[in-house]
């Protein structure tokens, strides 16, 4: 399956819903993507993971590098994923302890709430 | 022990065919269904830093996958000819396309899925196997 990328704004946060497979052919699109929405501004951006088939280190290179450009301008990047397969990835690496990783767009919402 | 060879061009789009065949075989080898992810995700990235080794030092040179079924073992080797002294380093291409922010990690998750890892590497490329446990009769635990 290609890679299907959608986002809106709800209030203060960005959210992008990504769908299929994210690799070394497709991951150069979720980068264009999360640089573009820096770019005009949006610096607290939730990544819906929950339709995500496959990720590769290329997709969580793309990911990382999402999360140092909105921390230069104090924002934020969070992931919605409950999938065993593609979080297992995110344990192998470590990178549970730097990305905040939520169940639902709701929790994330409310957590970024308290955040605020 | 039977063995399935597939040389591909040096291009991303065909590291999904490339994962893609490594699953169909491992499933008929007999790996179990357990472990199919970490087989497609293992492939999937020894053959993505292939590829993208192959576009910095010799885009045209073709990326050998080797897949066996050896006695009870399901066995992929992935081999590259791109001098690999710069395993650590970003890995750019002059066209910009493939910017990996995190450089290695690929054999860092190679290592966290795969049952046994080697890794060989030199001037002349590199070289990963990787093997899973598969059922001595190829038919595939459900």
């Amino acid at each position: 399956m290609d890679l299907k990328l959608d986002h809106h704004s709800e209030d203060n946060l960005t959210i992008v819903d990504v769908e299929g497979e994210i690799d070394v052919y497709t991951a150069p699109r979720l980068r264009e993507l999360l640089i573009d929405l820096v770019n005009k501004g949006n610096f607290h951006l939730l990544v819906n993971m929950e339709k995500v088939d496959f990720l590769d280190s290329t997709g969580l290179g793309v990911l990382v590098g999402g999360l140092k450009r909105v921390r230069a301008h104090d924002g934020s990047l969070e992931l919605v994923c409950t999938q065993e397969r593609i979080l297992k990835i995110f344990r192998i690496t470590g990178l549970t302890k730097v990305f905040g990783i939520y169940a639902s767009v709701d929790e994330a919402k409310e957590a970024h709430g308290r955040d605020k | 022990m039977a063995t399935v060879e597939l040389t591909f061009s040096a291009l991303p789009a065909h590291v999904r065919t490339a994962r893609l065949v490594a699953t169909a075989i491992a499933r008929r080898t007999g790996v179990s269904e357990a472990l199919l992810d970490e087989v497609r995700l293992a492939v999937g990235e020894a053959c993505s830093r292939a590829v993208e080794a192959h576009r910095v030092h010799c885009p045209g040179e073709p990326i050998v996958i080797e897949l066996r079924d050896d006695s009870g073992r399901f066995e992929v080797t992935v081999t590259d000819v791109a001098p690999s002294e710069d395993l650590q380093q970003p890995v750019i291409p002059a066209d910009g396309s493939l910017v990996p922010e995190m450089p290695g990690l690929g054999i860092a998750v190679i290592a966290g899925l795969a049952d046994d890892v080697e890794v060989s590497s030199g001037a002349k490329g590199m070289r990963i196997r990787m093997s899973w446990p598969a059922s001595p009769n190829g038919v595939a635990a459900v």
